[in-house]
């Protein structure tokens, strides 16, 4: 039997490496789940380490060699080069942290501010507070994702800045809405009005008490999105609304690739499995984490 | 030959941590006409046990290592999908713990159960009009009112009670040889559970079906059964007819249940039994109820005990009683 | 006001309706009673009854639609919102269900933290050794302090939300079917606890249960509702002795004992009949007619008056004179 002060000062670490054991343990019992961790984690690597992985660091910038343009995969340029001599496979590296640096952005603030109107909205059910949250969502779902995006972006300067927030805009309500149920469901819960009536404030209440139990839905949805977000940055790319040239951008080198298919189908070809390849990636991501998180019942 | 005979079954699952060894060697039997109660505690492994007997638990995690589990003769662990198929059908049923969970919600009633008959008399090539008669029968038999209306409505249009009954009604209309009931009126009402056990106990005595009763208390198995068995941490550890057991409780365990339970009487309540359940990745050694046993000797930290033979069919497995 | 008639909790009249699409839900409809300091007062019925309705008006969890509820001399019919914080203190609730009245998301230690948190009754660093003592309390283990409950067994969850009451160290608690989701030899444990609880701390208990034989052992009064109403309160012995409302014997006659010695206690067998109403659909006249064995003509179109009997032995019924009025 220890005393109290014993096992409190067992260390925090220790506490989180169980845990960590813990989840691991179920994660692992998918191996789809650990392909999926292994793809995101090579892709988060090559992104981060670009300039020192990458044969040809400078060709992700303004560089041009007309010499060795357009040129099919081989030994020197494993996926070829496009038209102006840039070695894709190199272009690939960088497109990915774009990438990913989009992904993060977008979903770093959308996914706080939708979880925090959506905690705010379900725990405020049936006041005016959910009234007005709910149909201001409403609002922003209602209007075709990619033509809110097209119209932010057309009225913006197209750039990687301004992309971003034109995907941000129509993803926030999806996090709201999500979190929304789940919170009104828990409303009525023995445990919130035990903390109610003990007296915990509101924020304790939304932040504290509700929100751990959305873990699951909100990690997994995150990890989809990243796949989503990705997709839907190669899409505006696609339509010159987001890198401009010569930033290597994903969706940009598909577009700039598609005029010359089939013969030179290096150029759009790899640009393209490289999208699907992160996406795929962060879906059975998502699936293993929310196995992770599911909470155990007795 | 037994109608129901488990035979020194293990049964364990696979969890973090490693593994949980929850059925022990348990040995059950009743013949064709019985009512049996079990009696145990949460986490003893009763339902492990009727899940084995249907063979329906989830393969990873659960692992069957040893015993055998014979109906009618033969074993139901080596028996192939359709033979089991035939076996749910037509011969054992299984009334869950809460009926909510049971019933599909998105089917009426009368989907659910005429689905049920169907599965079980595919041999009788019933046409659609004599499966739905025997649905409203069915419903009638369990004393439900109005029952062609009732075969329209959703789960959720209808209370506690009479979605059990309509559990009821679904295993019974089955004809199936064997009913098993796992605490069946767990969820339900005090009053409510009385009718619904009373008209339990009247239909299985009509129809002479021989049952199972799974229940946590033991005034119900005082009223409802012939014969009982106590398990304890997947272990039977003691089996007599039911005034027998009452009357002279042999066990320690059995006798510290009996000892928990609050009596009308108003004499306060007994203790209960000291420490907790084991912990199934680490049982104890030998008797697994040793560590809470107050008549604990030195052979059961280190033997697992058998069945001793008491008398007039009561056995328990105690080496108090070892001759 | 002054403690003066030991009085701790007094009813008059209550009555909680909620007004829903179907109708108006009458489900505590003038309810009276008092409860003594250190005095277990045992409320049963069946679901629909309005049992949990009172003890969660008492909390505070709904404001009372009307007549008055004093604790300590203090009028409380106001939500848990209005109160002041002595008062949150000093009534405390632990819930029916030990899974779903602990957050299953948080460590036992924030559970127990969390009144001290609120209420600053402890400064901060003293507060870990009071989650502990707490634990001692109940006898939980301080291993347990990092585990979460569904790791933790159901007997041991319950524990939990009875050290979470005791936090603030309250002097009223509700017990809301605080074992009926538990095994027997559990249940015992927890039993036995919170009588020496009682006697350790000087509580006063409100005891909500449909268990009947465990009411026996628990309470000191007991009180019978059905739709909304009390049927009939006697201190215990008097209760289970000389039942008296045809809804009581009706209860008493259907609880599942393990004895001969038992079974001669009991009234004789009153089979019911028939479902509960909803609460919605309360009948006119006395709202247990349709179901009493002994109806009179009177019944089905007067509500009977509480009668006082003897010594502290309250009946709501046509068969005694005086309820007619």
């Amino acid at each position: 039997m220890h005393t109290a002060a014993q096992v409190a000062s067992r260390s925090l670490g220790s506490r989180i490496w169980e845990r960590v054991k813990r989840g691991w343990y179920t994660f692992s019992k998918n191996p789809l789940s650990i392909v999926g961790g292994f793809i995101v984690v090579v892709v988060f690597l090559l992104a981060v380490l670009a300039p020192y992985v990458s044969p040809y660091p400078e060709h992700a910038g303004n560089f041009v060699d007309f010499e060795t343009a357009s040129a099919p995969p081989s030994r020197a340029h494993l996926f070829g080069t496009d038209v102006f001599g840039r070695d894709i496979l190199t272009r690939v590296f960088f497109g990915f942290r774009l990438s990913l640096i989009m992904g993060v952005v977008v979903i770093g603030l959308t996914a706080p501010v939708g979880v925090t109107l959506g905690l705010i909205a379900g725990y405020k059910k049936n006041t005016w507070v959910e009234t007005l949250i709910m149909r201001i969502t409403d609002i922003f779902v209602a209007v075709p994702p990619l033509i809110l995006a097209l119209s932010v972006a057309a009225i913006l300067k197209p750039n990687i800045f301004n992309s971003m927030m034109a995907v941000s805009l129509m993803w926030w309500p999806w996090y709201c809405r999500m979190v929304y149920g789940i919170a009104s469901s828990l409303k009525n819960e023995f445990y919130i009005q035990s903390a109610e009536v003990t007296g915990a404030s509101t924020a304790h209440i939304l932040f504290r008490e509700i929100f751990p139990n959305c873990y699951g839905p909100i990690f997994t949805k995150v990890s989809l999105d990243m796949g989503w977000v990705i997709l839907l940055a190669s899409a505006l790319s696609f339509v010159g609304l987001g890198a401009q040239p010569p930033t290597p951008d994903l969706g940009t080198m598909v577009a700039d690739g598609g005029k010359y298919m089939p013969d030179q189908w290096w150029i759009a070809v790899f640009p393209a499995i490289a999208i699907m390849f992160v996406v795929f990636g962060f879906n059975i991501l998502g699936d293993g984490i929310r196995d992770m998180l599911e909470v155990e019942k007795t | 030959m037994r109608l129901l005979d488990i035979q020194n079954l293990e049964v364990g699952f696979d969890v973090y941590g490693g593994y949980l060894r929850v059925l022990n060697g348990v040995d059950f039997s009743m013949d064709e006409g019985e009512k049996v109660g079990l009696v145990g505690e949460t986490g003893c492994g009763k339902t492990t046990t009727a899940k084995s007997v249907l063979n329906i638990l989830p393969v990873p995690p659960a692992r069957t290592t040893g015993g055998r589990i014979m109906f009618k003769g033969e074993d139901i662990l080596t028996m192939k999908k359709n033979e089991i198929r035939r076996v749910h059908a037509q011969e054992i049923s299984m009334i869950f713990q809460d009926p909510t969970a049971a019933l599909n919600p998105v089917f009426t009633i009368g989907d659910q159960l005429m689905t049920a008959i169907r599965y079980s008399c595919f041999d009788e090539d019933l046409s659609r009009r004599e499966v739905r008669d025997r649905a409203v029968q069915a419903l009638r038999e369990v004393r439900l009112p109005d029952a062609e209306r009732i075969l329209k409505n959703y789960p959720v249009q209808l209370s506690g009670g009479m979605r059990q009954r309509i559990c009821i009604a679904m295993a019974l209309a089955t004809r199936s040889t064997l009913l098993i009931a796992d605490e069946p009126t767990t969820s339900l009402d005090v009053t409510i559970q009385d009718q619904v056990l009373r008209l339990l106990g009247t239909l299985i005595r009509e129809k002479d079906t021989s049952a199972i009763l799974i229940t946590h208390s033991l005034g119900l198995v005082r009223e409802w059964t012939e014969r009982v068995y106590v398990m304890y941490a997947g272990v039977m550890v003691e089996t007599a007819g039911t005034q027998e057991l009452f009357n002279n409780p042999l066990h320690p365990y059995t006798q510290g249940l009996m000892a928990a339970v609050p009596k009308l009487t108003g004499e306060g309540i007994a203790p209960g039994i000291e420490g907790r359940i084991p912990d199934y990745l680490n049982p104890p050694t030998g008797c697994r109820f040793h560590p809470r046993c107050p008549h604990v000797m030195d052979v059961c930290r280190k033997e697992k005990p058998s069945q001793f033979d008491c008398g007039e069919g009561h056995k328990t497995a105690c080496f108090l009683y070892r001759e | 006001m002054s403690f003066m008639n030991d009085v701790i909790l007094s009813a008059q009249d209550l009555k909680k309706h909620f007004h829903t699409r179907q109708g108006v839900v009458r489900a505590a409809d003038g309810v009276s009673f008092t409860i003594r300091e250190r005095e277990t007062l045992g409320l049963v019925g069946e679901s629909g009854s309005g049992k949990s309705t009172v003890a969660y008006t008492i909390m505070g969890i709904y404001p009372a639609t009307s007549g008055t509820l004093l604790f300590k001399g203090d009028d409380i019919g106001s939500a848990s919102k209005k109160r002041s914080k002595p008062l949150k203190r000093d009534i405390q609730i632990v819930f029916q269900d030990p899974g779903s009245s602990l957050n299953p998301r948080r460590t036992i230690r924030q559970i127990l933290e969390l009144p001290l948190n609120v209420h600053k009754t402890v400064p901060k660093r003293d507060r870990l050794e009071r989650v502990a003592k707490l634990m001692e309390m109940v006898e939980l283990p301080f291993d347990y302090m990092y585990k979460a409950p569904p790791a933790i067994g159901g007997g041991e969850r319950q524990m939990v939300a009875i050290a979470r009451a005791l936090a603030t160290d309250p002097s009223f608690i509700v017990l809301d079917e605080p074992t009926s989701a538990l095994d027997v030899s559990v249940q015992a444990k927890i039993i036995n606890k919170l009588m020496e609880l009682q006697r350790e701390l000087g509580l006063t208990y409100l005891f909500i249960t449909h268990d009947l034989s465990l009411m026996r052992n628990m309470a000191s009064r007991v009180a019978i509702m059905y739709l909304g109403k009390i049927c009939e309160i006697a201190p215990t012995a008097e209760f289970f002795s000389n039942p008296l409302h045809p809804y009581t014997q009706m209860l008493l006659s259907s609880i599942p004992v393990v004895s001969e010695q038992e079974e001669e206690l009991k009234p004789k067998k009153i089979v019911s009949a028939g479902e509960i109403p909803s609460p919605v659909d309360i009948p006119p006249g006395c709202s247990f007619h349709l179901r009493c064995p002994r109806k009179m003509d009177i019944c089905t179109r007067v509500d009977p008056r509480i009668v006082t009997l003897s010594e502290g032995h309250e009946v709501r019924c046509h068969l005694f004179p005086g309820a007619s009025g």
